[in-house]
């Protein structure tokens, strides 16, 4: 079942695009800001934190806090500062690593 | 290697003059910014939400058209998209740009690096679903995206702004929960003077009000104790008025009790700082025409002090003025006559400015959070682990990094160096300034080494 999302998105028409953001495929529309388009695709946590692992999610938008980091292009960076590719795939950065040490 | 007479960093209202003003006067410049479309955040993405979205922004929103279309004209090497990582004396400007380090030589720099919103800190937000109030305003001007269910936190004009403009998406806020008490309008009335030569502020800051009242959006003051709940999001917001418990169910929390310089560019290269009783928190020490104690380093708009936008404005070309004046492009006597009615207009834009500090001062809560409040967010250091730093015997910020890495995760500081100070300062029986501030060192924002890697070889440009 897919949660409405706490984001209101007002009419756009831009063309949508592909994208997997930890596996599951979104369509987001080209060009839109990344962590934006993400937050009105229903997002709820960007990634966790590497200290507690507590969920984290965008909070300043103008690439000051770090907050929406996220891994793509095989680089960890902020949703906040990228635009929305076709075909991006995007994953929670250190998920993987916790996972490993948990192993 | 890129030259120019003149690099100005951020295109924001103060950037984009700045550039305007420097090309009319025969400077090469080169603005830098790490958007990919100019406008800093106040204007951010006109050029593009001015269509879809003008009438809900607002008149104010749409002026910014009018520096944008400035920027296309020769002399102005716009660098968009391009992230500024280090500046060196001389001077010497790192940036990244599209996966690819670069560097740019300059005589005079403008830093243009406008605002940031002041931390506020309150239990629970750190949890998803709590953002800035500027991060939504964000959202709406470049992606028309909204929160369907929010509570506005906190205090000042940039909260009846978004909650105005909600309004009008129509997506109104459930609540505004402000922290300013009744006594805070009255401490400011010894202001109103001064801000009714402002008049157009305040008139415009009434009609905000009303927008939000006709649409009934209930609005709460004098709240204290404010805190988000929620186990992995945000559910609601509680607070206190007058010993009543309230709250408030809601998905999003937008956050705000005013704007502080972004000062980390400024930091990074040793401008001396000072202590604003009137704004707290530091603000550069700059002269009248945004010149610093730094030879050739002039900072201009938010990032020198808070005026606004319409005053950076003003502060950009004064500053320009200056730089052209000091390349020999002007004479001192044009550079004073070019700049008289410009200092007559910012002084006019500032004028309300006293008022409003007075009207809506921070939230006191959150300059001096409870123990268990997370200050610094990115390393999860609380306040009472800080407030315990100090009976340790340390003594500012710096030294506070070394007790539990406060102010070292990726955000570098920026919101929570301000607390952290406070919390020092307070816990020591210590001045603000006496406390400090972190040590802002390069690179102020990350660089990889394949970005590096793919620079220009500089010695091949300088053989050319």
């Amino acid at each position: 079942m897919k949660t409405v999302s706490p984001f209101l998105e007002l009419a756009d028409d831009a063309p949508r695009v592909r994208v997997w953001f930890d596996g599951q495929p979104l369509d987001l529309p080209a060009g839109a800001n990344l962590a934006a388009a993400l937050l009105a695709a229903g997002v709820q946590v960007f990634r966790h934190t590497p200290v507690s692992g507590a969920a984290r999610a965008p909070f300043c938008m103008m690439g000051a806090c770090f907050e929406c980091l996220v891994e793509t292009g095989g680089r960890v960076q902020q949703a906040c500062m990228l635009e929305v590719e076709d075909g991006m795939r995007i994953a929670r950065p250190y998920d993987a690593e916790a996972n490993d040490a948990a192993l | 290697m890129q030259r120019c007479d003149l690099a100005i960093i951020g295109a924001g209202p103060a950037g984009m003059a700045a550039a305007a003003e420097a090309a009319q006067k025969g400077l090469s410049v080169t603005l830098l910014d790490e958007q990919n479309r100019p406008g800093g955040q106040i204007y951010r993405e006109v050029d593009r939400a001015a269509g879809p979205r003008g009438a809900i922004l607002g008149q104010e929103y749409l002026h910014g058209m009018t520096l944008t279309e400035n920027l296309c004209q020769p002399g102005i090497n716009h660098l968009s998209g391009a992230v500024v990582w280090a500046i060196e004396d001389g001077f010497r400007i790192s940036f990244t740009q599209k996966g690819r380090a670069g560097q740019v030589d300059a005589e005079r720099i403008i830093l243009a690096t406008g605002a940031l919103e002041r931390t506020m800190p309150v239990p629970g937000w750190t949890l998803p679903g709590v953002m800035t109030a500027g991060a939504a305003q964000i959202l709406l001007k470049q992606s028309g995206v909204l929160p369907r269910r929010a509570v506005l936190a906190g205090c000042g004009p940039l909260l009846y702004l978004i909650a105005a403009q909600m309004v009008r998406a129509g997506t109104p806020p459930l609540a505004l929960v402000e922290t300013q008490t009744a006594a805070s309008p009255l401490a400011a009335a010894r202001h109103l003077p001064g801000a009714l030569r402002g008049w157009r502020y305040l008139a415009k800051g009434l009609k905000m009000l009303a927008e939000i009242k006709r649409a009934g959006v209930p609005r709460y003051t004098g709240a204290t104790g404010i805190a988000v709940a929620g186990s992995t999001h945000a559910e609601a917001v509680t607070f206190r008025i007058k010993g009543q418990e309230h709250r408030i169910a809601c998905d999003t929390v937008l956050l705000h009790h005013g704007v502080v310089p972004n000062t980390q560019a400024a930091r990074s290269i040793n401008v001396p700082h000072v202590w604003s009783e009137a704004q707290q928190c530091f603000v550069p020490e700059t002269g009248a025409w945004g010149e610093t104690g730094k030879d050739g380093v002039l900072i201009a708009g938010d990032g020198a002090g808070i005026s606004g936008a319409m005053a950076a404005e003003f502060a950009g070309r004064i500053a320009a003025l200056k730089a052209a004046e000091e390349l020999g492009r002007i004479t001192a006597p044009e550079r004073d006559r070019l700049a008289a009615p410009l200092f007559s207009q910012h002084s006019r834009e500032t004028a309300v400015r006293p008022f409003l500090d007075a009207a809506y001062p921070p939230y006191a809560d959150a300059l001096q959070p409870a123990d268990s409040t997370i200050v610094c967010r990115c390393e999860e250091v609380t306040a009472g682990d800080i407030r315990s730093y100090a009976r340790l015997g340390c003594l500012g910020p710096n030294q506070a990094k070394a007790f539990g890495r406060a102010g070292m995760g990726p955000c570098q500081g920026r919101y929570c160096g301000l607390t952290v100070t406070a919390l020092l300062a307070e816990a020591n029986g210590q001045t603000p300034e006496e406390t400090g501030y972190y040590r802002i060192r390069p690179p102020i924002k990350p660089v990889t080494l394949g970005e590096l890697a793919a620079m220009e070889d500089p010695s091949a440009n300088a053989a050319e």
